[in-house]
């Protein structure tokens, strides 16, 4: 839970990993009730088109992107703007690694900007991502 | 060349009928549980996770109109000449928070529809605006989503 006074430029907002599994994936995309089977259906994904492997859901890392945001600020800001890209594919069976930073902040106004990111166990970044929040 | 006619590019700019949807604490539960969410909030579904508007207007449509791949096409896109769909991104400014129990309205618009020469040959970009209000009219968010076609 921030408080403006002791944000710096530069602060790591805390990190998480993510394993999805398939059933993961499964109750995923059942609540949004996308039916792509690139996100279930190994076979499809492979020979239909040319993944090699189950994709793990591109606004599922956009939303683990979302959480670092939300759990770093807790109930003592709101989120104002938040954006991801998808520039990779993940696979099932990856761990992904989701983190950020402060990289401005205003103490007048009580903003505070966030860079994002999803990385892959290669250590690409996969998604990037930023946010703009009022604490 | 391009592969987008001026009949194509001048969809741009199409929006789809409003629609209406309520908040309910079991949709906000389910989307909190699926993305593991830790936030206690959430899970409990008093408010909704910043991108569970993302669940809530994804279309609903029968399995008849499914295509083979489990897709179904955007009926704001006219018909290309691309086969495949993946996500591009969002970027969302938000106003408020979603609640249980909001009755939320939500339009999207085509709002750019391009593209550009990929590794592997040419790519479609589209992006949909997602204006989504209370039903009173307050704005709650709007998001700009691109996907890319290939």
């Amino acid at each position: 839970m921030p408080r403006i006074e002791t944000i710096c430029v530069g602060d790591a907002l805390p990190e998480s990993r993510h394993s999805p599994t398939i059933v993961d994936l499964f109750f995923y995309n059942a609540a949004l009730w996308n039916g792509h089977r690139i996100h279930f259906d190994e076979r499809y994904a492979k020979e239909g088109e040319g993944y090699p492997g189950i994709v793990i859901d591109g606004p599922l890392q956009g939303d683990w992107m979302s959480q670092c945001v939300t759990e770093w600020l807790g109930d003592r800001g709101v989120l104002v703007e938040f954006e991801y890209t998808n520039r990779s594919a993940a696979y099932l069976g990856e761990t992904l690694r989701v983190g950020g930073k402060v990289t401005a902040c205003d103490a007048q106004t009580g903003e505070v900007s966030l860079a994002l990111f999803v990385e892959n166990e290669a250590g690409d970044v996969i998604a990037p991502g930023a946010a703009r929040v009022r604490v | 060349m391009s592969h987008l006619t001026p009949d194509m590019l001048a969809q741009i700019g199409r929006s789809r009928t409003p629609v209406m949807e309520l908040a309910t604490r079991r949709e906000i539960r389910k989307y909190s549980i699926a993305t593991r969410q830790r936030v206690a909030k959430y899970l409990d579904g008093t408010e909704a996770p910043p991108l569970f508007y993302v669940a809530l207007f994804w279309d609903v449509v029968s399995l008849d109109r499914m295509t083979p791949d489990g897709l179904t096409i955007d009926p704001l896109l006219p018909e290309l000449p691309f086969r495949r769909v993946m996500a591009g991104g969002i970027k969302t400014r938000y106003f408020q928070p979603i609640r249980c129990g909001d009755y939320l309205v939500a339009q999207r618009t085509l709002t750019d529809l391009y593209e550009k020469e990929g590794k592997s040959g040419p790519l479609g970009f589209y992006e949909v605006t997602l204006d989504v209000k209370t039903d009173t009219g307050a704005p709650v968010l709007v998001e700009k989503a691109t996907r890319i076609l290939r």
